[in-house]
C-alpha cells in the first residue's frame, strides 16, 4: 500500500489575526507554525493505513523551504518518507498550487508506483480555498470526496464516512483515490522519541515547483469589524452564582 | 452588470437546504437575469420556492445518476451546464456539498473559483470578499475568468424572498453522463440520532484545558442538563481525548449560536471565538481575568470554575423549589 498526504505550512496565530503592513500576508512575528488540523488528521490516517496494510506513506508540502519543518513533524508521527516542492514567491494560488503537486505526483510515481490513496485536509487553514486536492484528484482522473469522517480499505475500495444534515452518508471509492480528510476523524498522536529521530535523520526530498498563475488574485488581507464589548464581571468565584443566574432569567433561558 | 447568474440548488433527495435560500437571495443582488441549475429529478418541486426567490428560469436536469449526490456527476452537470448555457456568474452554496461541486466543476472547466465570499463586487474587474481562516480574517481578491465560480459564506446572508416574484420558466437542460461518475455517488446512509445538536442547542456549557481531565467535566454535564442544553469545547480537549470532536468549538469544529454561551477555562484563540461568536450571550468562566475569553465576552466570572460551575447549577435548582 503506498499512501501520500498533501499538507500545508500555516502561522499558528493566538487571540487574533494580525495581517503584514502591505496586506499580504499574516504577520508571522513570534509565531510558530502548524498544518490544519484537518491535515494533522490526513496525516494520522496515512500513519494508521500503513500500520494496518503496510507499505509506506510519504508526506508533501509546497510552500517556502521552512515547510520542511512541518514535512519532518508528519516523519515525527509515523510517515515514512517527506517531499518539499520550495516556493520563493509568497503564497501560490489553487490552481498553481494543483498544477505543480499534480506534476510531482506524476513524478513520484514514475520512480515508486502509484499511490493507492492520496490525502488532502477538507480545507487548508488559511486560504481555505476547498479545492487542491479536488483539482488534484480530476487532473489524475481519480475519483475524490472531501470531509472524511471515516476511512478503511478494504478489496480495492476506501469506505468513506461523512457528516450530513441527514445523517452520515458512506461511499465506496474504487482504488487507486483521493480523500480529503476533516478533524475528528480520529485523533492525531504526538511525536514519540524514536519518530523525532527520525524525523532529524529522514531525508527530505525536494521537487521543483511549477503551475501557471491562475484566475484567482488575492488584492488585500483585512481584519474583519471587531465586536467591541463591554465585559459586565458578574463577581469572582462561586458566589457569583446568584448574579449569573440572575442575567439567565433576564435572558430568559431559565 | 448584464449576463446571468446561475444558482446552483442545493438540496438533499428533494429537501432544500437553507442556504441555497441566502445563496438566491445574494444573486438578485449581482443584477442580470437570475436562473438556477436543478440537479435530479427530486428537485422538480422546489420550482415553485426558486420563483418566490426570484428565479425566472429552473434548468432542470434528469439523469438515472441523478438520484442520490455524488460530487463528481454534480460537478460534470455544472461544467456541462456552463458549457451550454455561458451564464457570468455561478453561485452556489459555501457548505459541504457547495463548495466540493464547484470546485469540482472549475477543475473540469480550468476555471479559477473562490469559496466562502461574504460580498461580490462585479465591475470591469470582478471583485470580493471572501472569508480565510473561518472567519478570523477576510481577503479582498479579484477572479479573472470569463465565468466567475463562487460560493457564498454560509450565514453572512439573511434568506429573504424576492418582493416582486413572479413564475418560473422550466427547461430541461441535457447532459451526457459517463457512467464511471457512478463512483462517487453516495452509497448509503446511518440516519442521525434525534436530539438537541450543538449547532442548535439553545445554551452551550463550553469546557476547555481548564477543566482539567475528562472526569472534570461533569459539573458542565450537570449544568447543560439543568439548562436542557449540551456541552461544548475546545480542540485543547479533544486534543486531549477528554471529549469527542463532535462536541469541539471553532473553525475546524462546530459553529454555534445559542442564547448563551458558558466559556469555563478557554481562552478564546481566534479559531475557537470564531465558531462561538454568533452566540446571543457569552459568560466566561475563568481564574485569568485578562483572558481573551473574558475581554471578548458580554458577562464573565473571575474563579476556577470547578466550583463557580457547581453553584450555578445550584443556584438554578433552588430558584426552581
Ligand atoms: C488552524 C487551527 C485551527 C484551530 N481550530 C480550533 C477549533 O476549531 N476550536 C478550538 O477550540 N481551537 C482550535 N484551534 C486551537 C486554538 O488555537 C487553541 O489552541 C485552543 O482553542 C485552546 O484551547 P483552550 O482555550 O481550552 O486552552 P488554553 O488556551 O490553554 O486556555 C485554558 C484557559 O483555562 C483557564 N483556566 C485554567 N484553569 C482554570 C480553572 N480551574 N478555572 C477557570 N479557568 C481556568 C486559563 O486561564 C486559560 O484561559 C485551532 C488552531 C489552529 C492553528
Ligand atoms: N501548498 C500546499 N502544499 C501541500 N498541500 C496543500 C497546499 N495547499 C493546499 N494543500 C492541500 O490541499 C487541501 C485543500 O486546500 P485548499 O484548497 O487551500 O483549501 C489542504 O488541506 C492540503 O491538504
Amino acid at each position: 500500500m503506498k499512501i501520500l498526504v498533501c499538507v500545508k505550512r500555516v502561522p499558528a496565530p493566538g487571540s487574533k489575526i494580525n495581517v503584514t503592513a502591505d496586506g499580504q500576508s499574516v504577520d508571522a512575528t513570534n509565531l510558530g507554525f502548524t498544518m490544519s488540523p484537518h491535515e494533522e488528521c490526513a496525516v494520522e490516517a496515512a500513519a494508521q493505513l500503513v500500520e494496518q496494510h503496510g507499505g509506506d506513506a510519504t508526506v508533501l508540502t509546497l510552500g517556502a523551504p521552512e515547510a520542511e519543518e512541518q514535512v519532518r513533524y508528519g516523519v515525527s508521527v509515523g510517515i515514512q518518507r517527506a517531499v518539499l516542492m520550495p516556493t520563493a514567491d509568497g503564497e501560490w494560488d489553487p490552481q498553481r498550487t494543483a498544477q505543480a503537486i499534480t506534476a510531482a505526483i506524476g513524478e513520484l510515481e514514475a520512480a515508486d508506483g502509484p499511490f493507492d490513496v492520496i490525502l488532502f485536509g477538507n480545507e487548508s487553514a488559511d486560504s481555505g480555498g476547498f479545492q487542491v486536492g479536488v483539482r488534484v484528484a480530476h487532473a489524475l482522473g481519480r475519483p475524490m470526496v472531501n470531509g472524511a469522517k471515516g476511512l478503511t480499505l478494504s478489496d480495492g475500495i476506501a469506505h468513506v464516512e461523512r457528516e450530513a444534515d441527514a445523517g452520515r452518508e458512506t461511499y465506496e471509492l474504487p482504488l487507486p483515490a483521493v480523500v480529503g480528510v476533516k478533524e475528528g476523524i480520529n485523533l492525531p498522536r504526538y511525536p514519540t522519541m524514536k519518530g523525532r529521530l527520525a524525523s532529524k535523520k529522514v531525508e527530505v526530498s525536494s521537487i521543483a515547483p511549477h503551475g501557471d498563475v491562475g484566475g484567482l488574485g488575492k488584492i488585500t488581507l483585512r481584519q474583519p469589524p471587531e465586536r467591541k464589548s463591554e465585559t459586565i464581571i458578574l463577581g469572582t468565584g462561586p458566589d457569583a452564582a446568584a448574579a449569573v443566574v440572575d442575567v439567565l432569567e433576564e435572558i430568559g433561558v431559565l | 452588470m448584464s449576463g446571468t447568474t446561475l444558482v446552483v440548488v442545493e438540496h438533499d433527495r428533494g429537501t432544500i437546504a437553507p442556504a441555497t435560500l441566502e445563496a438566491l437571495t445574494a444573486a438578485r443582488s449581482l443584477g442580470g437575469s437570475l436562473e438556477a441549475l436543478s440537479i435530479g429529478t427530486a428537485a422538480d418541486g422546489l420550482t415553485t420556492e426558486l420563483a418566490d426567490y426570484g428565479v425566472s428560469v429552473v434548468h432542470q436536469v434528469h439523469d438515472d445518476q441523478l438520484a442520490d449526490y455524488g460530487p463528481e456527476a454534480w460537478g460534470e452537470v455544472v461544467a456541462q451546464a456552463v458549457r451550454s448555457l455561458s451564464p457570468a456568474i455561478v453561485l452556489a452554496t459555501g457548505t459541504d456539498r457547495g463548495n466540493e461541486v464547484l470546485a469540482q466543476a472549475a477543475a473540469r472547466l480550468d476555471l479559477p473559483f473562490s469559496a466562502n465570499c461574504t460580498e461580490f463586487r462585479p465591475g470591469d474587474r470582478f471583485e470580493m470578499t471572501r472569508v480565510r481562516w473561518g472567519g478570523s480574517l477576510l481577503e479582498d481578491a479579484s477572479l479573472t475568468a470569463d465565468v466567475k465560480l463562487v460560493t457564498l459564506a454560509h450565514h453572512t446572508v439573511e434568506a429573504v424572498p424576492s418582493d416582486s416574484p413572479g413564475a418560473a420558466a422550466t427547461t430541461a437542460l441535457t447532459v451526457t453522463l459517463d457512467p464511471s461518475l457512478a463512483r462517487s455517488m453516495v452509497k448509503g446512509r446511518v440516519e442521525r440520532e434525534a436530539g438537541v445538536t450543538l449547532s442548535t442547542a439553545p445554551v452551550v456549557v463550553g469546557g476547555g484545558r481548564g477543566v482539567g481531565s475528562a472526569d472534570g467535566f461533569a459539573p458542565l454535564d450537570a449544568l447543560a442538563d439543568a439548562l436542557g442544553g449540551v456541552v461544548g469545547c475546545s480542540r485543547a480537549v479533544t486534543n486531549n481525548g477528554w471529549r469527542s470532536h463532535t462536541s469541539q468549538v471553532g473553525q475546524t469544529g462546530t459553529r454555534i449560536a445559542p442564547d448563551v454561551y458558558f466559556a469555563c477555562g478557554i481562552s478564546g484563540a481566534i479559531q475557537h471565538w470564531v465558531g462561538a461568536m454568533a452566540s446571543k450571550n457569552i459568560i466566561a468562566i475563568n481564574t485569568d481575568r485578562d483572558a481573551n475569553m473574558v475581554t471578548k465576552a458580554g458577562y464573565a466570572v473571575i474563579g476556577d470554575l470547578h466550583q463557580v460551575v457547581p453553584a450555578i447549577t445550584e443556584e438554578i435548582r433552588r430558584r426552581r423549589g
